[in-house]
């Protein structure tokens, strides 16, 4: 059984130049995964199906991480003026302020994989490989690890739609649950769900604006 | 990324004498070989099958979101609404994600109540989908309704021990949610002791059954090396000969207690998808007669964990089971609050119609239904 520092050696060694890390998960469950550098991504997958045997991509999810902003207190010492009985001294003083720092957010597709027929025989937990995006904005392009494993084409599919991470080189690339209309994603941490979904213009609509309208002007003393 | 030679496996596209001529069918959503609402976007040359699309998402409700609204626990009635037939699976499949991420023991009475109610959902389901994919032959009635007899049988098991047939929201996280009620175990016991009756029933209607054979030998083959690359799992990867079934590769719950093999076919076509089925059965029933008669007494769950207030630490964990119709996969990511920060479901029945296309081109429209039928999917599951 390898463990994911195992791996991590092993692809450093055969191919140094690719930046990949170590995630530490401190829950009970132990699962580590490698954050791969995008631009790296489909050389270090080709490489774990064909070299370490991991053939079989089980599950590929997003994650949604929002901006985050942490305030810290922190304290500095400065000198002001102050009058100290009734004569104008300089003073030091400790003075507390706040500060602000936003960590950008990202978007994050999550690879689980296993090996089925070449490679670790016994019981092993998934390798588990990560890959962000830039920000949640516009750069939202990841490469698509379809070429290395097929099994990630729906859920590729299901990730650009309900989070809206773009898969360059994904042969078909399409909403999968939502319709083709729909604009949003769904499944990102601020979406706001509309008050009506069923909500659609119709020229209904329009007459009753009309009539709105027709309404306050005879509020306002207006002509007819 | 150019100098990369990458060996992927794509579908073949079909070689056609004219575009103009080709008849673009959409079978579904409501077609009744769907099982549910499910199209697909098939383009016809004569009765060839030149392209297939499956378009999803009629049954979606973002099951995934609704879960990081609410509590860990409060999701676990909502997994049995995933792969409705499956209810017991679902739920065994959510606790053990949970007890991955949480670090948490599972008493060894509890072990056996999800060992016996998760193959009696195997062999209920495994009868239901041989009965649908025999009802899409055209054989109308007759089988489904003698697999649907002893399903009816096993649910009466899983009314009277969860108060519902199928939804059954039946484990929690360490264990069960009730214990047996009296006369449970003899009345398995009974049920369990007339399955092998019902399977030879089974085999001896369909197994050399000419119609079927005619129909489901050859058709829709699976290669090996394209299931696996695509992710492929359950009773379809087998059916190519691939040995990999989770209970055997995780030993999780108490599977290496009990001595079972792992039927595999050769072919990967219809045939050897329904002959599995059937053989899955009998091992599933060897597992309950082992099963049964070990169940020891004690604690079904820890009575010092707190379910309701429940804040696991945060990390991540993906759990996995083998489910009737595959993989079934949940992978929780924890912020240290009561809610799932990430909640995410590997549906079998979704990735398993990955290949749909690939078995469906070259092969007459009326096999697509029968091929649809032998990959054994619920739509609830499908679109989530």
């Amino acid at each position: 059984m390898k463990t994911s520092e195992q791996v991590l050696s092993e692809l450093l060694a055969a191919m140094p130049e690719v930046k990949v890390s170590l995630l530490v998960n401190p829950s009970a469950s132990a699962q580590h995964s490698l954050l791969v550098a995008s631009e790296d991504a489909l050389r270090v997958a080709a490489y774990l199906r064909d070299q370490l045997g991991y053939d079989y991509c089980s599950n590929v999810t997003g994650v949604d991480w929002l901006d985050k902003e942490t305030t810290e207190k922190r304290k500095t010492s400065r000198i002001v003026l102050k009058q100290v009985d009734g004569v104008e001294q300089s003073v030091e003083e400790t003075v507390e302020e706040t500060v602000k720092r936003v960590d950008p957010g990202y978007l994050e597709a999550v690879y689980h994989l296993f090996s089925m027929k070449h490679g670790p025989t016994d019981p092993h937990p998934p390798l588990v490989i990560r890959m962000r995006t830039g920000n949640r904005s516009d750069a939202v392009e990841l490469p698509s690890l379809t070429p290395v494993w097929r099994s990630a084409e729906f859920q590729e599919r299901e990730i650009f739609d309900l989070y809206g991470i773009v898969f360059r080189g994904h042969r078909d690339l399409r909403r999968l649950l939502m319709w083709d209309e729909f604009e949003d994603h769904p499944m990102r941490r601020d979406y706001v769900d509309p008050d009506d979904y069923e909500y659609e213009p119709t020229p209904h609509d329009d007459v009753l604006k009309r009539a709105e309208q027709q309404r306050l002007q005879a509020a306002q003393g207006g002509a007819l | 990324m150019s100098d990369l030679a990458i060996q992927s496996y794509l579908p073949p596209v079909i070689e056609v004498e004219s575009q103009d001529e080709l008849l673009e069918v959409a079978m579904g959503p409501h077609h009744p070989s769907t099982h549910g609402v499910f199209r697909m976007d098939v383009a016809l040359d004569g009765e060839r099958v030149v392209r297939l699309k499956p378009v999803f998402g009629y049954l979606h409700r973002n099951h995934e979101k609704i879960a990081e609204k609410t509590t860990y626990l409060a999701s676990m009635p909502y997994t049995d609404r995933l792969d409705y037939f499956c209810s017991m699976t679902n739920n065994w499949a959510y606790a053990l994600a949970v007890e991955k991420l949480a670090g948490i023991e599972v008493p060894e009475r509890a072990e056996y109540l999800r060992v016996i109610t998760a193959e009696l959902t195997r062999i209920q389901n495994h009868a239901s989908a041989i009965g649908f994919l025999l009802q899409e032959m055209g054989a109308s009635g007759t089988p489904l309704m003698y697999a649907f007899r002893e399903r009816e049988i096993i649910l009466d098991l899983f009314e009277s021990l969860s108060g519902s047939r199928m939804m059954c929201n039946y484990m929690r996280f360490g264990g069960c949610r009730v214990d047996l009620p009296a006369g449970w175990l003899d009345a398995a016991r009974q049920v369990v002791a007339g399955l092998p009756r019902f399977i030879d029933e089974i085999e001896a209607l369909l197994t050399s059954n000419e119609i079927l054979m005619a129909r489901s030998q050859g058709v829709g083959i699976l290669k090996p090396d394209l299931a696996i690359n695509a992710g492929v799992t359950g009773v379809m990867l087998r059916a190519t000969g691939v040995n990999y079934d989770v209970r055997k590769v995780d030993h999780y719950g108490i599977y290496d207690r009990f001595s079972f093999r792992v039927p595999l076919g050769e072919h990967g076509d219809i045939y050897d998808r329904y002959m599995l089925r059937v053989l899955e059965m009998r091992e599933s029933v060897k597992i309950l007669e082992q099963a049964i008669p070990q169940l020891p007494a004690g604690p079904i769950l820890d009575p010092k964990s707190k379910p309701r207030g429940f804040r696991p630490k945060p990390g991540e964990a993906y759990g996995r089971i083998e489910a009737p119709k595959g993989e079934l996969g949940f992978y929780l990511i924890s912020d240290g609050t009561g809610n799932p920060y990430r909640y995410r479901v590997r549906p079998p029945s979704l990735i398993n119609l990955t290949i749909l296309e690939d078995m469906c081109l070259g092969q007459n429209v009326a096999d697509v239904v029968l091929i649809f039928g032998s990959v054994d999917i619920v739509l609830g599951e499908v679109d989530r």
